[in-house]
């Protein structure tokens, strides 16, 4: 089969991958100071970076399920049984003796099954437990009288160790994503596709006429 | 050109409504600038005493000077026989107890400990003159001391020992004429100095408050606001707004920040949500006892020492009294940091006679009620005052020892220095029974600290709390605080996943590396 340069992450994708890779770094940077684990921009100032930054990230967030929606990209998160065996020899011995990537990378169907499993585990359960955790925490309030709240709690400790669960997730998930790039055609294949949009797939002469009416 | 044209056009709506929202926002005044131009108005009495003919002669006594003042003010004196400062005592909800009479007549501290069969003596802070602890009328109205709260000259002092009675060498004609509203002295002479001395009691009530300088106190500050006593605490009819937990255990009457300043004074919104749960002096007033120290820890049990038979006393480099024989050993310190409780307002009290349920663990004198689920309690600072004091074993109670006497062989411990004569006469002055024997216990005394209000940008700041190890709420743990706490399982499970994972990142990519060499 034949290769060929193909548009892969649209501009938008980049843009929300990068922006939400920055977001989530700085804000396991300043939650795990504001979670008393060490101590950079002092905690006053830490709380404020950490809220900007979550207001950001929600907005991103909004931006990111209206593209998934109005694009269709959804669908490529939704999990499937197939090739998921083939998908975990690969990593645990088939990279070793440089087999063939199990799973054929398309435009339509970008993700192998174990990634596309981790993103959906991680856009319906750990960043929703992040958020809805983070917003409680932002928005609480206690119970006081003479006064209805509608989110009132006896105690923030639910809230923040829900909170502090998330994190602990997301930033094991970055660890194992960090190195996972580099499992691709080469090294550095899947930086580059995410940096420039581009990446070297293999194509059969179906997605080569798809591509060009695209094009055209 | 039309592009240009437009392009300035935008660039001056910029700059139009720029300028127009920052200088609004300039010119609207804050909370704090529409609070000083309140308060910078100064009382201006509405009558000129000086002019009262009636007021124009020699007076004799001050007594005499009251008299004088009951012709005109002819129903003042009900108010001040009804209050507080006149009586010593009034009805208290007290939890766990019910409705008692409590007050100076029958509460016990652990500094002098009690007024009872002390009259003479404690009398010296009583708005009253003769008091005695037979001979004196609670219903004579010529018996009020007027002058003590209100002389404006700074001259009018209480004699010591005298039973509330005036210095006999005041020039009371002057005095008589130049009365009014109540200044930091007038309450000062008492509030400063309660417990035998400057600053002794509070804490945060010392005589650096008579002219304090902004670092002291920033409403009081003698080049700023210079707001009096009874600025905050109004009065009406004589009732004084604002108490003391040392006596008092019910929640009114009281005295908050809010008055004036209301829940919501800070710019930051996350400051605000703070209001909640904490107290408007556990952040702005970081450290008590500014200027002169206060009197932290008192040991009764050393007190009776004599040298060549006769009394004596040790001092520290500052001047503060380290011994006396009188009252045995204290400690003192400055620029203390408070401690902190949960408080929602009410107080429970050891009263005369109460019997120690566990004589093994300091018994508080007066418990502060409160707790983080109670969503009537909020954070404030205390200063706790630590003491070791007489008490009967046998009995568990504490002793109301006969302290003060004007004379040798009475049994006063001051005069003779036996515990056993003072306990047995002070007992009997206060109607309870002692069993003849004398042990010594610890106790703790809680005092709010309210006053000394620092300087907003020497406020406590996030990270004094918020943070893992000895923070100032590091004692205050039954709730979740943020940077301080945590599950431990959590993070023990938390950083072992993350660990985990760069191990198994690791090894991959060491199998990895070695394979392609192959």
């Amino acid at each position: 089969m034949k290769t060929k340069k193909v548009y892969v992450y649209r501009s938008f994708e980049r843009f929300w991958h990068w922006l939400q890779a920055i977001l989530i770094m700085f804000l396991s940077f300043t939650g795990f100071e504001i979670h008393g684990n060490y101590t950079f921009f002092g905690f006053e100032e830490a709380v404020r970076y950490h809220s900007i930054a979550a207001y950001m990230f929600l907005i991103l967030i909004i931006f990111a399920i209206f593209w998934h929606f109005s694009t269709g990209e959804w669908k490529q998160y939704i999990p499937t049984k197939d090739n998921m065996v083939a998908q975990m020899k690969y990593y645990i011995s088939g990279i070793f003796k440089h087999a063939p990537h199990p799973t054929r990378k398309t435009v339509l169907s970008k993700l192998n099954p174990m990634q596309r499993l981790v993103y959906f585990g991680l856009k319906i359960m750990i960043i929703p437990l992040s958020v809805i955790s983070g917003l409680l925490y932002i928005f609480y309030r206690y119970p006081q009288s003479y006064e209805i709240k509608i989110i009132s709690v006896e105690s923030l400790k639910v809230i923040a160790v829900v909170h502090t669960i998330a994190a602990f997730l997301l930033v094991a998930f970055l660890v194992v994503h960090l190195y996972l790039i580099t499992t691709g055609e080469t090294i550095t294949s899947n930086l580059k596709a995410m940096i420039t949009g581009y990446e070297e797939l293999e194509i059969d002469e179906d997605e080569e006429v798809q591509i060009k009416e695209q094009a055209s | 050109m039309r592009k240009i044209i437009g392009a300035i056009g935008v660039i001056v709506l910029v700059i139009v409504v720029a300028v127009g929202t920052l200088t609004t926002r300039t010119m609207k005044p804050t909370k704090i600038d529409l609070l000083k131009e309140e308060y910078s108005e100064k009382h201006q009495p509405a009558v000129d005493h000086s002019l009262f003919p009636q007021l124009n002669k020699e007076f004799a006594s001050a007594k005499e000077v009251t008299a004088e003042c009951i012709t005109c003010h002819n129903k003042r004196h009900d108010e001040v026989m009804m209050s507080n400062h006149w009586n010593w005592e009034r009805e208290e909800y007290i939890e766990g107890r019910g409705i008692v009479s409590i007050g100076k007549k029958n509460a016990m501290n652990n500094f002098c400990i009690g007024t009872q069969g002390n009259e003479k003596s404690c009398a010296k802070c009583h708005v009253g003159y003769r008091m005695d602890k037979k001979g004196f009328s609670f219903t004579d109205p010529n018996n009020i001391d007027c002058l003590i709260c209100h002389d404006n000259t700074e001259t009018y002092a209480k004699a010591p020992n005298a039973g509330g009675d005036a210095l006999p060498t005041l020039d009371l004609n002057t005095i008589a004429k130049h009365v009014g509203t109540p200044k930091r002295t007038n309450c000062g002479v008492c509030h400063f100095y309660g417990g035998g001395g400057d600053n002794v009691k509070h804490g945060d009530l010392s005589s650096d408050m008579f002219y304090p300088s902004r670092d002291i106190d920033v409403h009081m500050n003698v080049d700023g606001m210079d707001m009096e006593c009874v600025t905050c605490h109004k009065t009406e009819n004589h009732v004084i707004s604002g108490k003391m937990y040392s006596l008092s255990s019910m929640n009114h009457n009281r005295v908050f920040c809010s008055d004036c300043h209301t829940d919501t004074p800070h710019e930051q919104q996350i400051l605000n949500e703070h209001t909640v749960k904490v107290s408007c002096q556990t952040c702005h007033i970081p450290t008590y006892a500014k200027g002169k120290s206060t009197k932290m820890a008192w040991d009764w049990s050393e007190a009776g020492k004599l040298k060549d038979g006769k009394p004596y006393h040790e001092e520290d480099s500052l001047g503060n009294h380290t011994y006396l024989s009188i009252k045995g050993s204290f400690k003192w310190d400055q620029n203390v940091t408070p401690e902190y409780q949960w408080f929602n307002g009410t107080a429970r009290h050891y009263l005369e006679g109460d019997v120690i349920a566990d004589t093994t663990k300091p018994l508080i004198m007066n418990e502060l009620l409160g707790s983080y689920a109670d969503s009537e309690s909020k954070i404030i600072p205390v200063k706790v005052h630590r003491s070791i004091q007489p008490i009967d074993p046998i009995n568990r109670i504490l002793i109301q020892p006969k302290l003060y006497s004007d004379s040798i062989g009475v049994g006063a411990f001051w005069k003779d220095f036996n515990w056993k004569t003072a306990a047995t006469e002070g007992m009997k002055d206060a109607g309870l029974p002692f069993s003849g024997e004398i042990a010594f216990t610890k106790t703790e005394m809680n005092w709010p600290v309210n006053h000394m209000v620092a300087p907003a940008e020497e406020a406590v700041s996030c990270n004094e709390c918020h943070v893992r190890e000895n923070g100032r709420l590091a004692s205050l743990n039954d709730f979740y605080l943020p940077g301080r706490d945590y599950s431990k399982i959590l993070e023990n499970i938390g950083f072992a996943t993350i660990f985990l994972s760069l191990i198994g990142v690791a090894i991959h990519a060491t199998i990895r590396f070695i394979s392609n060499k192959h």
